[in-house]
């Protein structure tokens, strides 16, 4: 296939992703053009809100990959994906916070805004550094990397599985949910941080800065996916897969089942922390709603409804199910929770692998139609 | 062999839906005596008053009296007003006040003496002898009975003695609240003389306090030490703040107060009351505590037999909840008139309600993803989302009004640092008798026997005739009914609205792994722990703070102890 003087060796087999990332790019491309060349008084113009729109999908696939990462290939159900998609999206909310400098209302040009209500006098240790984008990127990548390490260190360790784990990965990002809620914290409280102006010295509210937000949303998917596709492929992956089928065969054999484990978490924290910072700018605002349990939960359906254990599938269902949401919630609110309620049922219940493997076993059906339409050819033969 | 096993389940069932309404009618028996114990303490108090002849007497002493007060001269006007005062009639006391508050005025036609109140420029008249609206007059034609300064203080002092001296309990209670920051020395006297008459014990500490809040002042150091100390036995804040003041010390860290032993005494009395009020304080958290812990323990219960005995994990129990409190809605919606009995009503229709869409639930979903957990969590989960808004779309997305009945309201007050509030009360032994109910049913009833011999072996209780499918329908909505009694009970402290459940889901998960999976004792006492520590951290930590605390810390103890406080142990236990 053409295709595959495109993609390094790896991607060889992986028809689904290829596809995916060639539409991606040609997608990135064509909405680039649309935008910029087509006049605002043509119909095929596509207006930057919705490019910003695109982009936001692109984050939420992005960390869509990542928890597919830890579920369908290690078996691991984290409910608690969205508090490294939060924390990566407040890490890049504290540097743009520090861009304000002394426009903000009160026009203190060392503390944010929130901070100068609350009557607080200096900058607390923790926001030190975050004037410095390197500085902000390399914590984008740390502190989900962190918590993540810290918090399966400790878990799969002690061996704790299945719907335990789920539960625990809940609790984990509700209790972040309620430390983010305190002013005391000093990430703006209930209210999270916003009003940013600029990052990099480019305005947030240019129209070049958000198509370039835009397109770096769609080049971190990109990327995001092959890296995982990397891993998966790898021994690791391999490994990780066994581990997910048999976990105790697995370490009688000798393999360090924690081990592996914690990487791909750590990993996969990782990619949701650049997720959740790439969200951030596009949306404007970070606060602590983006902890709370329930957008887990529904970041798993994504997951489910596009199809566990593929990658691709991952971005398909994100893309979908956030797609229907922008429409329902504008068009029926009411309806809109019926219908995440519904697909919940039907995912589970009737679509085990997702889409995908919908449309798998569709093909599945039609090659061994053909393979035994080959059989019988051989045999007359 | 079939039809035996038929009738032999349909047998348990009944009999524990009997058991269920015996223990309701238990239930409402102690409701309906306590409700009954109130109506007869007020009954008493009005038969307080006296006969009706009696008050005809008055009433005419009354009018050769009243007409009295219009002379100029003051000493004939004290005289009058002593001569009133000695009238046993409440209508003595409005006279007064009217008196002292310059509302007592005289008509210049009639020269009939009466209270007005000031409307708009103009005067509304009421008659003195009953309080009855006369007319609304202008302000020319009345005349204002005059007071003086020693007029008003002999008023001030026939006053309080009146009503610390009153017939009516709630008028002294209320008499005495009022002079206890007074600091009037002229009542010395008139409080002694209520303390030899008193009959009720809480109004008696209160004549000691203030009688002891009286002398601290007085010239005599011996007095003065006695009342120091008797000031250091009330719990009231208004004692802690007399001794606060006595030991205040200038800009050099000098007593202003001279004499010695009175602030020795004044220390010691002190200690005396921080120690109580710390250990009042103390008592108080334990019991917020425990009454967390019973709403924990409440919203726990029914899952720690879905998750624990069956191992399903049902994301919308927290709905089931949110049901059984919407129940409770709409029974007193049909019942207005008798809001005291809803809720008995309420709790048996609770169950049903959230034990029918749990059995739903589990015909219509859970029983086909059984051995699939994962997907188990997402499917209920999508449940839930679907009972949230089909309660806003069929009912409202606001939160609904709940009634607290009579008998829920109000506190025991033990003493002045210390009150339990009888919702909290009732609803901790309701929930400990949920959980005997629980108990009684999965211990001593066949159905339980089968509940236990399916959580623990599936294929051998199939092989020796148990229905599993049956009994994991029937297992399921025991557990979702539990939710929705609970969800009654929740009514009745926090507010009722779609995202009811939604509070309590993450908790429940977390008192049941916390207590051992499989094992209702440990629900039991994780329960109450849960509560406990979190009221014991809340006023050092926040109550956000001490939430976050006790949910990292069950984080941490469940790597340490993945399978709980009590775990399952033997064969049983197999599972993992």
């Amino acid at each position: 296939m053409l295709l595959n003087y495109l993609f390094p060796h790896f991607m060889h087999e992986d028809t689904g992703g290829k596809w995916l990332i060639s539409l991606l790019i040609a997608i990135t491309l064509l909405v680039v053009m649309f935008n910029f060349f087509i006049p605002e008084s043509s119909a095929l113009h596509i207006p930057t809100y919705m490019v910003t729109l695109l982009g936001k999908y692109l984050c939420l696939a992005l960390l869509a990959i990542a928890l597919d990462l830890v579920w369908g290939y290690c078996g691991i159900l984290s409910l608690g994906h969205g508090a490294f998609f939060a924390l990566g999206g407040y890490a890049m909310g504290m540097y743009l916070m520090r861009q304000i400098g002394d426009r903000g209302v009160y026009g203190n040009a060392e503390l944010p805004d929130f901070m100068v209500f609350l009557n607080w006098h200096e900058l607390p240790w923790y926001w030190q550094g975050f004037e410095y984008f390197s500085f902000t990127a390399l914590m984008i990548i740390l502190v989900p990397g962190l918590l993540a390490y810290v918090f399966g260190w400790m878990t799969f360790r002690s061996r704790v599985t299945g719907v335990y784990l789920s539960i625990m990965t809940q609790a984990l990002t509700y209790a972040l949910l309620l430390a983010f809620f305190r002013n005391e914290m000093g990430l703006g409280g209930n209210n999270g941080l916003t009003d940013f102006k600029d990052i990099l010295g480019f305005s947030l509210q240019a129209d070049g800065t958000r198509i370039i937000l835009f397109t770096l949303s769609a080049l971190a998917l990109i990327s995001g996916y092959i890296a995982s596709r990397f891993i998966v492929q790898s021994k690791l992956g391999k490994t990780v897969v066994a581990i997910r089928d048999a976990e105790l065969r697995t370490r009688f054999i000798g393999y360090k089942v924690e081990d592996y484990k914690l990487w791909i978490f750590v990993f996969s924290a990782m990619l949701a922390g650049i997720a959740g910072a790439l969200y951030v700018p596009q949306v404007g605002i970070i606060n602590p709603g983006e902890f709370s349990p329930l957008n887990s939960i529904e970041l798993a359906i994504w997951v489910a409804i596009g199809g566990r254990g593929t990658l691709f599938g991952a971005v398909i269902g994100a893309l979908l199910v956030n797609y229907a949401k922008t429409y329902f919630t504008g068009a029926l609110p009411e309806f809109w929770l019926f219908a995440l309620g519904t697909l919940f049922i039907v995912s589970t219940l009737y679509l085990p692998q997702g889409i995908v493997g919908l449309f798998s076993q569709f093909t599945n059906k039609q090659q061994k139609q053909s393979a035994k339409h080959g059989a019988l050819q051989e045999e007359t033969t | 062999m079939k039809s035996i096993q038929k009738k032999n389940i349909l047998h348990c069932y009944v009999k524990n839906h009997i058991r269920y309404l015996m223990s309701c009618l238990l239930l409402f028996t102690l409701m309906l005596s306590h409700s009954t114990y109130a109506s007869s303490i007020s009954k008493t108090n009005i038969t307080d008053n006296g006969s009706k002849q009696q008050v005809s007497t008055k009433q005419t002493q009354l009018e050769k009296i009243i007409p009295q007060l219009r002379v100029k001269n003051f000493k004939k006007k004290i005289a009058s007003i002593k001569q009133l005062a000695e009238i046993d009639d409440p209508q003595t006391i409005v006279i007064l006040e009217a008196l002292l508050n310059s509302k007592l005025y005289y008509q210049k036609s009639d020269k009939k003496v009466v209270i007005i109140n000031k409307k708009n420029n103009q005067y509304e008249t009421f008659s003195t002898l009953n309080n009855n609206a006369i007319a609304i007059v202008q302000k020319k034609t009345l005349k204002k009975i005059t007071t003086n300064n020693k007029l008003r203080k002999t008023i001030r002092a026939l006053l309080a003695k009146k009503k610390i001296l009153n017939s009516n309990l709630d008028v002294r209670q209320n008499a005495l609240k009022e002079i206890l920051t007074a600091n009037d020395a002229s009542l010395l006297p008139v409080l002694e003389q209520a303390q030899r008459q008193e009959t009720d014990k809480s109004q008696q500490d209160l004549l000691k306090l203030a009688i002891a809040l009286i002398e601290v002042h007085s010239n005599n150091s011996e007095t003065r030490q006695s009342a120091v100390k008797r000031l250091g036995n009330s719990l009231y804040p208004v004692a802690k703040g007399k001794l606060t003041k006595i030991l205040e010390t200038d800009e050099h860290g000098q007593y202003i107060e001279q004499d010695k032993a009175v602030i020795a005494l004044a220390e010691k009395a002190m200690q005396r009351i921080s120690s109580k009020l710390s250990l009042f304080g103390n008592l108080e958290t334990l019991f917020f505590g425990l009454s967390l812990g019973s709403v924990l323990l409440l919203a726990a219960i029914g899952l720690s037999i879905t998750f624990g005995v069956m191992g399903v994990i049902n994301m919308a129990h927290g709905e089931l909840i949110m049901l059984g409190a919407y129940t409770t809605y709409l029974v007193q919606q049909l019942m207005p008139n008798d809001i005291g009995l809803s809720l008995i009503v309420a709790i048996p229709a609770a169950f049903i309600v959230s034990g029918l869409f749990g059995v739903a639930i589990e015909r219509g979903v859970i029983r086909h993803l059984y051995g699939r957990p994962l997907e188990t969590l997402l499917a209920t989960f999508g449940i839930s989302l679907l009972l949230q808004q089909m309660v806003r779309t069929l009912i409202s997305a606001q939160n609904v009004p709940v009634i607290t009945p009579s008998w829920l309201s109000g506190s025991l007050v033990l003493n002045p640092a210390f009150a339990l509030t009888y919702n909290r009360i009732y609803i901790f032994f309701f929930a400990l008798f949920v959980f005997a109910m629980l108990m009684l049913i999965l211990k001593k009833t066949s159905l339980g026997l089968q509940v236990r011999a399916v959580a623990q072996n599936r294929g051998m209780a199939t092989a020796m005739g148990i229905k599993t499918q049956w009994v994991d329908s029937l297992t399921f909505g025991l557990g979702s009914g539990v939710a929705g009694v609970a969800g009654v009970a929740l009514s009745q402290l926090t507010n009722v609205g779609p995202n009811l459940g939604q509070a309590y889901i993450i908790d429940s998960f977390m008192v049941v792994v916390f207590g051992g999976v499989e094992n209702l004792w440990g629900t039991l006492v994780a329960a109450m722990t849960l509560g406990i520590t979190n009221k014991f951290l809340e006023p050092w930590a926040g109550a956000v703070m001490a939430k976050i605390i006790v949910l990292i810390s069950l984080i941490i103890f469940i790597q340490k102890r993945p399978n709980g406080l009590f775990p399952q142990k033997g064969r049983a236990s197999g599972g993992h």
